[in-house]
């Protein structure tokens, strides 16, 4: 990828990332911390899933340009997909990140983190917000 | 100063993060070599000749940090792991038999989770109470607001020596002479006060102090807690094994060493002892007052340049130390740091473990600077250049 594009799309999903917000009906989401130990970011994430259908992504709380672009695009991504989809297209962007075979046509603008493996100390911050969805994710099928 | 003493500073690389920890000498890591390649023996084992050079340089060691904090007696000093363990052996052993539930410990919200975390967990197990000294506008301690917060019921003051995000020195020596006539004790948290002044228990008549050896150009793995004796002899171990009892024929019959190996069960760090010792001989030659006036001045050097950029937010303006925390306006306090060690400068970037510190500086993350005698004004105007191109900055912190 271009590195101008690339910096162009973390950074304008950083400075404007989807969803930033508690959603207005709360009660439908569940929600999920998910925050790194080795630094600062920490993010809320609140999910709502119908018949088996990611129906929404939202996300508060403070984080570093990539967790926060990474979990905007990744809330994109989502939305609209099943529990199913939902599993394959975050696996594929897992073996991106650790230098594994993926299928490049599903991920879309997270393609912006196709090189991340060059830093080691910010790959789990462009992992953070799949970790927390993961865990949700977990509870079904 | 002293740069070339230093083998990590030929890695290019800019370390303001001595708050954290601090690179070592040459002169250190050399004596911690010396002890595993020609005498690597147990201590308290004078049988056989390397063992019994083992006992006189750990002892020697000892010798050095009394005579470094000018404590009284060698008995006064106990090798820990660090001051977190030993602000625990404290609060555990001294304090938790000591207090009554309607006790009050007061602390402040700029203290390091070593120095509240100990202190709540007595709260929660025995029902003292933790209470705050309030902070100026410059998050200092005034001798005003410590004497407004005694109540009849307050037994210790425990407080860092210097803040590790403020850098504030405290005026510990009038806190202790007010606390003492209140029957009040005082602890002192001295892992940023320790490597940066120079120490005098005696002056300062504080009750128990806690420093860590890595934060002084020493080991990692090796810290000291000091406690007037007859405190000491009333504090409880809470290790119990090898090396720190007299004899036990049966559990009714079990005698304890005397001070200090009572309060240092198991084999000890020796190394890391004997490396502090090092460290010690090594920032007594430099001169403790020459490595504040140092870094001081550099503090003021660097203040004096980044106050002019205007998108930088600086929490401690006034500070007594080599700390600065600040914050970029717009810019994550971690993409910061990001950005600065892709140019090999390393600091900072979080709650530096002060994590009540936020509601008196309205802040949850910042960026630390933490300065030590070897670092230098070109240091300084090398990131005082990447932090001045906010542009450059935002495209290159990710």
């Amino acid at each position: 990828m271009d590195e101008n594009l690339r910096r162009e799309i973390i950074l304008d999903h950083y400075t404007n990332p989807l969803n930033k917000k508690i959603p207005e009906n709360k009660e439908n989401y569940e929600k999920i911390n998910t925050n790194n130990s080795s630094c600062i970011d920490n993010l809320d994430i609140y999910i709502e899933i119908k018949d088996n259908l990611i129906k929404d992504i939202c996300f508060t709380g403070e984080a570093c340009a990539i967790s926060t672009s990474s979990c905007s695009i990744m809330i994109h991504n989502l939305i609209g997909k099943t529990i199913k989809e939902a599993k394959e297209y975050i696996l594929n962007f897992k073996n991106m990140i650790d230098e594994l075979p993926y299928n490049e046509d599903i991920l879309n603008e997270a393609l912006a983190y196709n090189n991340i493996y060059k830093q080691n100390n910010r790959k789990h911050c462009a992992f953070l917000p799949y970790e927390g969805i993961l865990k949700i994710l977990a509870k079904y099928e | 100063m002293n740069r070339e003493d230093f083998p990590m500073l030929n890695k290019d690389i800019i370390y303001l993060d001595n708050g954290a920890t601090t690179l070592k000498p040459q002169v250190v890591i050399d004596k911690i070599v010396d002890y595993y390649t020609n005498y690597s023996a147990n201590a308290h084992r004078g049988d056989y000749d390397i063992s019994f050079k083992v006992d006189q340089e750990y002892e020697q060691a000892r010798e050095k940090v009394r005579q470094f904090i000018n404590a009284q007696k060698r008995e006064e000093i106990i090798f820990t792991s660090g001051s977190t363990e030993s602000l625990n052996m404290i609060a555990n052993g001294f304090f938790k038999n000591y207090l009554e539930p309607t006790d009050e410990i007061l602390i402040t919200t700029s203290e390091h989770a070593s120095n509240v975390l100990p202190w709540f967990h007595l709260q929660n197990t025995i029902g003292v109470q933790v209470k705050y000294i309030p902070l100026d506008n410059n998050h200092y301690v005034t001798l005003d607001n410590v004497i407004k917060s005694i109540t009849p019921n307050t037994k210790v003051i425990a407080l860092a020596g210097i803040t590790n995000v403020i850098g504030d020195e405290r005026p510990i020596k009038e806190i202790c002479h007010l606390a003492h006539q209140h029957n009040i004790f005082v602890v002192m948290d001295a892992s940023q006060y320790v490597p940066h002044r120079k120490t005098d228990v005696v002056d300062l008549d504080v009750d128990f102090l806690a420093f860590s050896g890595h934060k002084m150009c020493g080991p990692t793995g090796i810290g000291v807690l000091y406690g007037k004796k007859e405190l000491l002899e009333e504090l409880e171990p809470l290790n119990l094994g090898g090396g720190m009892n007299e004899s036990f024929d049966s559990p009714n019959e079990v005698y304890f060493k005397e001070l200090p190996a009572r309060l240092e069960a198991g084999t000890p760090n020796i190394a890391g002892a004997i490396g502090l010792g090092a460290a010690i001989d090594y920032l007594t030659k430099i001169g403790m007052t020459k490595i504040q006036e140092y870094e001081i001045n550099l503090r003021k050097y660097a203040l004096e340049k980044l106050i002019k950029i205007p998108y930088l937010d600086i929490l401690n303006i006034e500070s007594d130390s080599g700390i600065i925390a600040f914050n970029v306006e717009g810019i994550f306090s971690q993409d910061v740091a990001y950005y600065l060690n892709k140019y090999n400068i390393c600091v900072r970037a979080g709650n530096h473990c002060a994590k009540n510190l936020k509601s008196e500086v309205g802040v949850k993350n910042s960026i630390r600077l933490s300065l030590y005698f070897y670092n230098t004004e070109s240091e300084i105007d090398d990131l005082v250049e990447l932090l001045s191109n906010k542009e450059k900055m935002r495209i290159e912190m990710i």
